[in-house]
C-alpha cells in the first residue's frame, strides 16, 4: 500500500485513484470500508457481499454480465467529427481523447451489443465513466442513434445503461446540441412501439440526465447511484444551505416520483427481461406489428 | 450608463463631457467649453467604434450580460399587439423566469415565449434571475403543445445562465422537464423561431431553443457551459473563464460559422444596451424575414427538416 491509500479516506481515495478490480486482491468496499476479496466481487458484479453497497461496474463488465452469453454482437458506431473547435485547456482535447482511448481501448464513453437478456432481444448500449467522465459528445450522440435504429432495424428492445457527468465541454456547443440529437433517436423507438429501457447508475448528472436520459418507457436505478441534472456543488454553491440527507441519490429521486424502481444489480437482468416480455407482448391494438 | 471594464477610455471621456456640460448649467458657458464636448464626443463615437469592432469572446460575454441591454418584456412590449400572458404548468406552480403568451406579431396570431431576467432587484427576485425551474420548462412545454393544436407560430426569446441549480427543482425533476421541453419542441408542426438575445445558458436556453430559425444578436453567447463554470472544472481556476471563453466557442460568428444557428442580428455601435430602439428594429426585421419563409413550408416538412437539422450535429 502506497502513503496515499493508506491516508487518504476510501471514499476520497475513490476520487483520486480508480479500483482496479482484475488486478488487486482485495478491494476497500466504499461503503462498509471491509476488505473483500476479489474474487467474490467479481461473482456478485462488484456488489459489497457484506454490505450491499453497489460499487462502480466498468462497462466491459457490465455488459459481458447484462447480455446472455453466447448472444453477444458487436454493433459498429460511425465516426463522428473529430474535435470540432481544436479545444484546448491545459491539455489538447485530441490528447485528452488519445489517452482515454489507449487506456480504456474503447473508442469514446459509449459502446453497444446486441443479443439476449434472459432471453429477451435487446440491443444494449453501455456507457462508461471512465472514459472522460462518461461526457457526452457527437461520438456518445451518435451512439445513441446507433443504438435506436439497430434496434428499429432489428425489432428489439433498447436498454441504455447510462453514467455520465453530462455534456463533454471540449467539444463546445455540439455537445449541447447532442441533447435534441439523442432525443430524436429514442422519439423513434416510440413511433415503432419499441420498448426502451433506462438504466440510471452512478453518477448520471447534466446533459445525459436532461435529454434521452429521462425519457424511457421504463427507467430503474442501481441502489446508492447519484442522479441530478445539477452537480450537488454547483447547487450547494447557489443555494447556499446543507443539501438534504442522501440528496440526489436513487432512493431519493425514486421518492420524488423520477423513477419506477431502485433495483439491486442482482435482479436487474430478470426484471429488465421481464419488463422487455411484457411490453413486446402482442399486446391490445399493438397487432399491427410483427 | 453602466460601463464595461473595457470600456475604461470610453467612461474617462464621458465623465469629462459630463463635467463640461455641467460648468455649462451652472453658467459658466462658453464657446470653447461647446467645442470641447463636440470633439470630446466625436472621440467617444470613435472609441466606441473602434473597442466594439473587436471584441474578443469574453468581452462579448460581458455585453451580453449588461445589466442595461435590452430584456424579454422591453421586446414584447414593442413587437407584440393584443397580448394575452399564459401562465402555469398546471401541476405545480406558476415560474416567472419564463413569460409566455399569445399575441399578435405583424398581424399575425403567434405564441410567444421568453425568459426575462429581470432589471431591478425586486424583479430579479421575482424573476429568478432568470433561471427557470422545472414547472417553468413544463409551461413551456405545455404551450408550445398549444401552440401546435391552434396552428400558431412560435418564437421564442433566449435569455438565461442557465436552469435553476436548486434542491426544489432537482426534487422536481429538472432534468426530466427540460428533456420533455426539447422533445416537444421536436414534435411540433408549426413554424418556430428562437431569438438569443443576451445569455444563451447551456439546457435551460436549448429547451427554447430547438426550433427551425435560431437567430442570435451581434453580442449574444450561446454555449454548453459558461465560461466561469468551464474555467472551474477544466482549469480548476475561477480566473480563467477569459481563456474559456476563447476556447469555447460562445460567439454568434462562431456559430454562424459552424452551422449551428442560421442568422446573425446585427447590433447598434456600442452594442445593444446604448440603443434599444434600433436593436429591437432589428430583431423585429429578422423574425419577420423568417417567419414569411416558414409559412410557406407545409407542417409536415417543417417538423422534418427540423429534425435532420438537429440530427445532423456532429456527424462527418
Amino acid at each position: 500500500m502506497s502513503w496515499l491509500s493508506k491516508f487518504v479516506k476510501p471514499k476520497i481515495h475513490a476520487l483520486v485513484k480508480k479500483i482496479e478490480v482484475p488486478n488487486n486482491l482485495w478491494v476497500k468496499c466504499l461503503g462498509c470500508e471491509q476488505m473483500v476479496y476479489n474474487k467474490d466481487l467479481k461473482e456478485t458484479y462488484s456488489v459489497c457481499p457484506t454490505c450491499g453497497f453497489h460499487l462502480r461496474l466498468s462497462s466491459t463488465d457490465r455488459m459481458d454480465w447484462i447480455l446472455d452469453e453466447g448472444t453477444h454482437r458487436e454493433i459498429e458506431i460511425s465516426d463522428v467529427v473529430f474535435d470540432p473547435l481544436k479545444f484546448k485547456d491545459k491539455k489538447k482535447y485530441s490528447d485528452r481523447i488519445k489517452e482515454a482511448k489507449s487506456k480504456s481501448n474503447q473508442n469514446d464513453a459509449i459502446f453497444l451489443r446486441s443479443g439476449t437478456i434472459g432471453g429477451q432481444k435487446a440491443v444494449v448500449a453501455v456507457m462508461d465513466f471512465e472514459f472522460m467522465g462518461g461526457s457526452m459528445g457527437s461520438a456518445v450522440g451518435e451512439g445513441i442513434i446507433t443504438a435506436a435504429e439497430k434496434a428499429i432495424d432489428i425489432n428489439s428492445a433498447l436498454v441504455i445503461f447510462t453514467s455520465s457527468g453530462g455534456a463533454r465541454m471540449q467539444e463546445g456547443i455540439f455537445s449541447l446540441m447532442q441533447l435534441p440529437r439523442t432525443i430524436i433517436a429514442v422519439n423513434k423507438l416510440k413511433d415503432e412501439n419499441i420498448p426502451y429501457i433506462v438504466v440510471l447508475t452512478d453518477p448520471t448528472t447534466g446533459g445525459v440526465t436532461a435529454s434521452f436520459a429521462m425519457l424511457g418507457d421504463v427507467t430503474f436505478a442501481e441502489p446508492g447511484a447519484l442522479i441530478g441534472f445539477a452537480g450537488p456543488r454547483v447547487i450547494q454553491s447557489t443555494v447556499r444551505e446543507t443539501l438534504p440527507e442522501g440528496f440526489q441519490t436513487a432512493e431519493y429521486i425514486y421518492e420524488h416520483g423520477m423513477v419506477d424502481e431502485v433495483v439491486p444489480r442482482s435482479k436487474l437482468k430478470l426484471k429488465i427481461a421481464n419488463v422487455i416480455r411484457h411490453l413486446s407482448n402482442n399486446n391490445v391494438g399493438n397487432s399491427a406489428r410483427a | 450608463m453602466q460601463f464595461l471594464n473595457f470600456e475604461k477610455h470610453i467612461a474617462d471621456l464621458e465623465g469629462k463631457v459630463k463635467e463640461l456640460t455641467g460648468l455649462d448649467l451652472v453658467g459658466e458657458k462658453s464657446e470653447n467649453n461647446d467645442n470641447e464636448i463636440s470633439k470630446l464626443k466625436e472621440k467617444i463615437g470613435g472609441l466606441i467604434k473602434k473597442t466594439y469592432e473587436k471584441l474578443s469572446p469574453w468581452q462579448i460575454t460581458l455585453v451580453a450580460r449588461h445589466p442595461e441591454r435590452p430584456h424579454f418584456i422591453d421586446y414584447l412590449d414593442i413587437l407584440v399587439s393584443d397580448f394575452q400572458i399564459l401562465s402555469g404548468d398546471r401541476s405545480f406552480s406558476e415560474d416567472r423566469a419564463v413569460i409566455a403568451g399569445i399575441g399578435t406579431f405583424h398581424s399575425r396570431s403567434v405564441m410567444i415565449i421568453g425568459q426575462e431576467k429581470g432589471f431591478d432587484t425586486d424583479s430579479r427576485l421575482k424573476h429568478n434571475f432568470g433561471m427557470v425551474k422545472p414547472e417553468g420548462f413544463r409551461k413551456i412545454a405545455r404551450l408550445l403543445k398549444l401552440a401546435d393544436k391552434f396552428g400558431l407560430p412560435i418564437i421564442t426569446f433566449v435569455d438565461t445562465a442557465g436552469a435553476y441549480p436548486g434542491i426544489g427543482a432537482e426534487e422536481r425533476g429538472q432534468a426530466e422537464a427540460i428533456a420533455q421541453c426539447i422533445k416537444t419542441s421536436l414534435e411540433v408542426k408549426v413554424p418556430f423561431i428562437s431569438v438569443i438575445i443576451g445569455e444563451g445558458g447551456s439546457g435551460g436556453a436549448l429547451a427554447l431553443a430547438t426550433s427551425d430559425k435560431v437567430l442570435m444578436l451581434q453580442n449574444s453567447i450561446y454555449s454548453v457551459i459558461s465560461p466561469e463554470g468551464c474555467a472551474s472544472i477544466l482549469w480548476r481556476d475561477n480566473d480563467k473563464a477569459e481563456e474559456a471563453a476563447e476556447s469555447l466557442g460562445l460567439t454568434a460568428n462562431f456559430l454562424k460559422n459552424k452551422g449551428v444557428i442560421d442568422t446573425i442580428i446585427a447590433e447598434p455601435t456600442g452594442g445593444a444596451h446604448r440603443d434599444h430602439h434600433s436593436t429591437i428594429r432589428n430583431v423585429y426585421d429578422a423574425i419577420l424575414q423568417e417567419l414569411n419563409e416558414l409559412i410557406n413550408i407545409s407542417p409536415d416538412d417543417l417538423l422534418l427538416k427540423r429534425q435532420e437539422k438537429f440530427l445532423r450535429y456532429g456527424r462527418i
